[in-house]
């Protein structure tokens, strides 16, 4: 039987977030047909902008691009569908617990909470954390080499790896060694005095994970947070209508490039015919089949949920399930009727990334809680305030607050229906500490939990990395040994999200080297 | 208290006992105990000639109770299985019984086993082996149930000829009708005892699955009315030779399994261990069809054979060669006796690609000691079909009145 031409493509991709779509708009300039079905009305997945009270827009995940490779953005030409900036090169600025806010950048001004030696140890740090990220650069942009294997490509890679180490020269091969495996902390410990600086620093490194600075592995993170930015350009930028606007456009490059889209098509299930991916079945009982099924969905929900364990074997299996994938951001969303009061913030400044992270021993308290399934009684955040950059997010004269607030376990141990309203209390008293007169601006309030963000979005564990981004979960081993090179056990089946090398973020890599794989395969 | 109970608590009296053990104690007269799978056993009650004679000439009772045993139920029952195990178990009929083997991810052997189809959701999965976390994580995605439930069930081994005929003695009405690998419920003097047409001896034989309380009073009376038919108690060393006539493989002695090799290289697959027919590519996914397919393709590296030893000393331990002269070595021995039964010298053997055909002919290097003087034979053995010993009244139903 003839198959309708229609419902028949080379490639099948489940998922429109940003991977997502980067590897349909990668597939289709490849020359392959391409649909690309999303559960939700509209693309984005966990980059979307999206009101959250009447008249008030907001990035409901990610709020911040900054890992997005640049040559990327102009290989999609992004810019001429439409993506514009609202602010490029934006500042970091950690708010300290009494003093004034200090602006995190070089080069860094001594002042009453940096003394000069500490300044000058912030230069020499920052140039050798930077020597250390772009000697991981190349490991963080391509498909990660299988061991094991004679295949040339793989043997070549590896042996790259270790020449951009050895490259380094002696003393920085030499720390590079030392520090790699050794917690934040201690490793600013070694070089400042300034509290809310090596905060602001430690934060970085702990943001998003499953650990606090003192956890083995977080200077790892650390520089791996920095490859992703060198490789990205560094810069922190926001998109004009937020992270959707994103979105919107590379579902534009996608389309213009021949791809079709459709938004309100969830799957329910990956077919398998002859032990391979033969398309998708959607929840509304619509067959799909393709040659080619990649999933940006996370590792435990392609392989448990949308295949079944029973395609798979049961090692397999089992490692799926040991991935650690337990999310401890929450995000806040605040209306505002005004522009949030930062103490000591000039109103230029209230357009960065602005930090609460006072110090070392804050973050490791605040993480203290996490470990014992509950939330952090003085939490940290990543703040920006998007409608000082891009008024249109919100009526005349209003602002938008939007936070990502650490620690916020996934598992909470009293459950977070009980718990929602205290912690998003907590969260503005925290604010308000920070910002006196805050809470009297307050038109509306939206927290999402991780269980918020797993049913929103739907990503397992709703962790924004499809899984913690840790030493066994990295790299060759990403997400599970198997399917660390965007290939399944099953033919035909690949995975395109951030579950994949090199991680969350919103950085696109997974599913520009996902559709590179494919290419390669079957070409 | 019974005498299956341990009479210490378990961190003083390491090995268990089973519902048997009184009676086995009694009965011993070599003293010969060994562990088996945390429970004390019995090697040898009297010599190992007796006993195994009995096998093939009379009836015998093997204590089986520290078989591991494994309870699957659930509507997902047959479908777990089947992605567990390489056979297809969705032919099997209830009340039937099927030899399994099942595999890792690489396609290497973890265990060999039966599986008993109890109800229509309901299996009993029987292993040499405790493995509830494999079987716990290859749950994950199906609607079943597993617990173990060894403790809960005492099971004898009834092999010999006079064994169907002793049965139909003591009143189990039908168990002639009973086919080979079919079970059947009795009872016998009011105790409960489920029966299957199975066994490890290749010969006409049964399995007796009973509540460990009727565990002694069954014993007894199988004892009593098998004396006229020569009944016997069997040690683990009589029905060793009993499987290797009958071509069956034993886990730690013919292969490891893959859950405990250290080495690399020292797993073995379902093919190189000749176990292909139990192996069914069609049937849908498994865990390791995909590495299995590939080395089919491949062609195995080796392939455990029956090897028929020129002489008469059993090839213990041999290390075998293509030459007389032993100037590569092809393969090595892993089981090995003299059979009575069959007056041949016979053996089980891994043996490398492409020796392992049957008709060829490799060279044994055995080592004997006599009165502490080593001494060496190189000794022609030639690989040829198992089983080595596969009398029909294993498979005659009903089984001839002996």
């Amino acid at each position: 039987m003839m198959q309708p031409a229609a419902t028949r493509y080379d490639c099948i991709v489940i998922g429109g977030g940003h991977n997502g779509l980067v590897c349909a708009a990668s597939l289709a300039r490849g020359g392959r047909s391409v649909l690309l079905v999303e559960a939700r009305p509209q693309v984005g997945g966990a980059a979307l902008t999206r009101e959250f009270a009447p008249g008030f827009q907001v990035s409901a995940c990610a709020h911040l691009l900054h890992l997005m490779p640049a040559d990327l953005v102009n290989e999609l030409q992004l810019s001429s569908h439409g993506l514009k900036w609202a602010a490029q090169s934006m500042p970091t600025i950690a708010l300290g617990a009494q003093g004034a806010p200090l602006a995190v950048g070089l080069p860094l001004a001594a002042g009453p909470e940096v003394t000069a030696e500490d300044a000058a140890a912030y230069g020499r740090y920052t140039a050798q954390m930077r020597r250390f990220a772009q000697a991981l650069v190349p490991l963080l942009s391509k498909v990660p080499p299988r061991l094991g294997t004679r295949d040339w490509g793989d043997i070549m890679a590896l042996l790259r790896l270790g020449w951009q180490i050895r490259k380094l020269g002696r003393d920085d091969m030499r720390e590079l060694l030392r520090i790699g495996g050794m917690n934040v902390y201690d490793l600013l410990e070694d070089q400042f005095r300034s509290a809310v600086l090596k905060g602001a620093l430690g934060f970085d490194a702990v943001l998003g994970t499953n650990f606090g600075p003192r956890s083995p592995g977080t200077v790892l993170t650390l520089l791996y947070r920095m490859a992703a930015e060198a490789a990205g350009g560094a810069a922190l930028t926001q998109p004009a209508g937020g992270l959707g606007a994103l979105c919107d456009a590379l579902a534009k490059a996608a389309t213009a490039a021949g791809a079709t889209i459709r938004t309100s098509a969830p799957v329910s299930q990956i077919l398998v015919e002859s032990d391979r991916a033969a398309g998708v079945l959607l929840e509304s009982g619509e067959r799909i089949t393709a040659r080619t099924v990649l999933s940006s969905a996370d590792p435990k929900n392609t392989f448990l949920n949308l295949l079944g364990a029973r395609h798979l074997d049961t090692g397999f299996v089992r490692r799926v399930n040991h991935l650690r994938a337990r999310g401890l951001a929450a995000k806040l969303h605040l209306a505002l009727d005004r522009a949030p009061p930062f103490s000591g913030l000039q109103s230029a400044a209230l357009g960065g990334r602005l930090l609460i992270a006072p110090s070392l021993e804050y973050l490791e308290r605040a993480y203290n809680h996490a470990k014992y399934g509950e939330y952090s009684a003085a939490p940290a955040m990543e703040i920006t305030v998007p409608t000082v950059n891009d008024a249109a997010l919100a009526p005349p004269g209003k602002h938008v607050l939007s936070a990502i607030v650490q620690y916020a376990p996934y598992a909470l141990k009293n459950g977070w229906p009980q718990e929602r309203e205290r912690f998003t209390e907590l969260c503005i008293d925290t604010l308000e500490r920070y910002a006196p007169g805050l809470r009297a601006s307050i038109v509306a309030a939206e927290l999402l939990t991780p269980l918020d963000i797993e049913r929103e979005f739907r990503i397992s564990g709703g962790h924004w990395h499809h899984g913690e981004l840790a030493f066994d979960q990295f790299f060759m081993v990403r997400p599970v040994p198997g399917a660390a090179q965007h290939r399944t056990p099953l033919r035909g089946l690949y995975l395109c999200g951030a579950g994949c090398h090199p991680g969350g973020g919103v950085m696109g890599i997974p599913g520009r080297n996902a559709a590179r794989q494919v290419l390669k395969e079957a070409a | 208290m019974s005498a299956s109970q341990p009479l210490a608590p378990h961190f003083q009296q390491p090995l268990l006992r089973t519902p048997f053990h009184e009676r086995a104690r009694a009965l011993s007269q070599v003293d010969s105990f060994i562990a088996w799978a945390g429970y004390t056993t019995v090697d040898v009650f009297t010599t190992v000639e007796q006993e195994y004679f009995a096998i093939r000439n009379a009836t015998t009772l093997y204590d089986i109770t520290p078989m591991v045993k494994y309870r699957v139920a659930g509507p997902d029952a047959v479908a777990y299985l089947n992605r567990l195990v390489t056979r297809d178990l969705g032919k099997l009929k209830p009340d039937r019984v099927a030899y399994c083997v099942w595999c890792d991810d690489e396609g290497h052997l973890l265990d060999d086993g039966t599986v008993f189809r109890l109800g229509e959701d309901e299996y009993r999965l029987c292993t040499a082996e405790r493995q509830i976390d494999w079987l716990l994580d290859s749950a994950i995605g199906f609607d079943v149930e597993i617990n173990e439930v060894t403790e809960q069930i005492a099971a004898l081994a009834m092999q010999g000829p006079t064994s169907c005929a002793l049965l139909k003695t003591l009143g189990l009405t039908g168990i002639e009708r009973l086919k080979p690998f079919e079970i059947g419920y009795f009872s016998l003097r009011g105790r409960q005892l489920t029966v299957s047409r199975t066994g490890f001896t290749g010969d006409l034989g049964y399995e007796l699955w009973m509540a460990p309380e009727a565990a002694l009073d069954i014993w007894d009376e199988l004892m009593a009315a098998g004396r006229s038919r020569g009944i016997r108690a069997i040690g683990s060393q009589a029905l060793n030779m009993a499987r290797i006539e009958a071509g069956f493989i034993m886990p730690h002695v013919d292969f490891v399994s893959a859950e405990q090799t250290i080495r690399t290289g020292r797993d073995r697959s379902p093919l190189e261990l000749g176990l292909a027919w139990l192996i069914d590519f069609e049937k849908g996914h498994f865990t390791g069809r995909r590495a299995l397919l590939a080395e089919r393709q491949r062609g195995p590296r080796r392939q455990l054979v029956g090897l028929d030893v020129v002489g008469n000393k059993p090839a213990h331990d041999a290390l075998l060669y293509n030459e007389a002269n032993g100037s590569r070595q092809i393969g090595a021995v892993t089981s090995a006796t003299w059979s009575p039964t069959c007056k041949r010298n016979i053996a089980l053997a891994m043996v490398d690609a492409p020796y392992f055909q049957i008709g060829m002919t490799v060279w044994a290097d055995i080592y004997l000691n006599r009165e502490l003087v080593w001494e060496r034979r190189m000794s022609k053995a030639h690989v040829v079909e198992r089983p080595f010993f596969a009398p029909e009244r294993r498979r005659v139903t009903p089984p001839g009145e002996f």
